[in-house]
């Protein structure tokens, strides 16, 4: 299973943790294997037509999947994908 | 029977490579400014070369030679260029580097005097008071920094947005490091819920503007600072008289508008942004050079809503992680501004401080951007800082 790695903003949808565990053979599986684990991350992952929301940035171990092959990105069980979501404070 | 001194020397020389002062100025002009394919050393006293040198040298007494080389030529495949007052001292320094591994070392011969005699330009280089060589002395004895790059930073001017958590310790180490001049943009005042993570401030100083007490905290420091006050909000009618003319901005603003304004902005100026944020126990930090790397809307195309946005309400943060990722975007200044290192550039540094882990990822220029895909003179006075309904958002969120 895969590894994401969960922003502040949105660890208290996944029980506060940091780190969860997620199975999928591409990006796209992989973070609905999350949605359907923690439904109140849906709204905030994923657009209404199923793509990913402009604003969250999702990296395959270092690289951008915007970059590789979106949410067809190959995954695989050792992999960690981070979720990011700009942060402001200052 | 040992030789004499001057038998030595010319010992010395029949084993090195020469060069005529001729056709090393012939080079350099032919390379545009700077040392290009040469890196030319000057191996003279401090002394001497306070009295001038050859434009684009670097200064690496004969005395600290093999100590100090590495850092000025850290490739011992590259043509080096010695030179000293008259060519005995330089032709030393030749063997020595040759010793040490230089595999294309030349002595000028009639060294600076023949240069200058020729007519070449020479240049008086700007030298720090005695003062200043003991405030800045671990400086000195950095090699990535060094006399040269301590009046880079001497001569830079460094804004920086917001005397806040993430301003606090940058204005604290960049004044202390002697960045000559310092712009603070602010207009809050000090208030006790501050003090907890905004260490320029103090106790007594509760209600006063953060850039007057930013400025005393800096000037108690190093008198040497010229610190510049903005008390004010930054926007679209005022960014573009403050920021221009800065070498470096520091980015620390606790919004996004105004981050998506500052982008936009610098990237028409071609500013430098050092960017961090914080929230919890989690930090953010990359380098914007606009049209070398990536621009903040290249890695966030667009704000999030509210509810995923926590700048737009009250929210908590460690005090000591400001510091963290303040002085981080301090060193990230001072590498900027001397050349020292690699800048974190086109690359996100994600720090964690409850599991003390670093993570680093990757940014890619949009070649479809909204407003690094074009240039500069392309982004109009109206598309600065523009992006939907934020105000809006932000209102919601209380």
């Amino acid at each position: 299973m895969a590894t994401v790695r969960i922003p502040p903003v949105l660890r208290p949808s996944v029980g506060g943790v940091k780190e969860v565990a997620a199975d999928g053979d591409n990006v796209g599986a992989v973070l609905r294997a999350l949605t359907d684990q923690h439904p109140a991350t849906q709204s905030q992952i994923f657009a209404e037509g199923g793509e990913l929301n402009r604003y969250v940035n999702v990296y395959l171990n270092d690289e951008d999947v915007r970059v590789l092959g979106g949410l067809d990105t190959e995954v695989g069980s050792d992999d960690v994908l981070v979720i990011l979501p700009a942060m402001a404070g200052g | 029977m040992s030789p004499s001194g001057a038998e030595f020397i010319r010992q010395i020389k029949s084993q090195i490579a020469q060069v005529d002062p001729g056709e090393v100025h012939e080079t350099l002009s032919s390379s545009g400014n700077g040392s290009g394919p040469i890196a030319l050393i000057d191996v003279r006293e401090s002394e001497e070369v306070e009295r001038g040198l050859i434009p684009g040298a670097k200064h690496v007494p004969r005395g600290h030679l093999e100590s100090r080389i590495e850092g000025a030529v850290p490739d011992r495949s590259q043509r080096v260029v010695l030179y000293c007052a008259s060519g005995n001292r330089s032709a030393l320094a030749a063997k020595t580097l040759e010793e040490l591994g230089y595999e294309n070392v030349q002595s000028m011969t009639g060294g600076y005097t023949l240069w200058k005699d020729r007519g070449y330009k020479v240049e008086v280089p700007k030298v720090l008071t005695p003062e200043q060589r003991e405030r800045y002395s671990r400086h000195m004895l950095v090699p990535e920094i060094g006399p040269e790059g301590q009046q880079k930073m001497l001569d830079a001017k460094v804004l920086l947005l917001g005397a806040g958590g993430l301003g606090s310790p940058t204005a604290l180490y960049l004044a202390a490091g002697g960045i000559g001049t310092i712009g603070i943009v602010d207009d809050d005042v000090v208030d006790l819920s501050n003090l907890q993570r905004q260490v320029i401030h103090t106790t007594d100083r509760i209600g006063t503007p953060k850039v007057d007490s930013a400025e005393e905290a800096m000037k108690a420091i190093n008198p040497d600072v010229d610190v510049v006050k903005y008390e004010t909000r930054l926007d679209a009618s005022n960014i573009m008289e403050i920021i221009a003319g800065y070498d470096v901005i520091v980015d620390g603003v606790d919004n996004f508008p105004t981050r998506y304004l500052l982008n936009d902005a610098s990237v028409r100026l071609k500013i430098p942004v050092v960017s961090a944020s914080i929230l919890g126990f989690d930090g953010q930090l990359s380098v914007f050079a606009p049209y070398e790397g990536p621009c903040y809307r290249c890695l966030y195309p667009v704000p999030p809503p509210a509810e995923l946005a926590p700048s737009c309400g009250a929210n908590g943060v460690l005090g000591v992680l400001p510091g963290t990722m303040g002085l981080l975007q301090a060193t990230e200044v001072i590498k900027l501004i001397t050349g020292a290192g690699e800048p974190l550039i086109g690359r996100l540094l994600l720090y964690e401080a409850l599991g003390a882990t670093f993570t680093e990822l990757k940014v890619r220029r949009d070649p479809e951007c909204a407003i690094c895909s074009r240039e500069p003179d392309e982004i109009s006075d109206e598309e600065l800082g523009v992006f939907p309904d934020y105000e809006a958002f932000c209102a919601a969120a209380g």
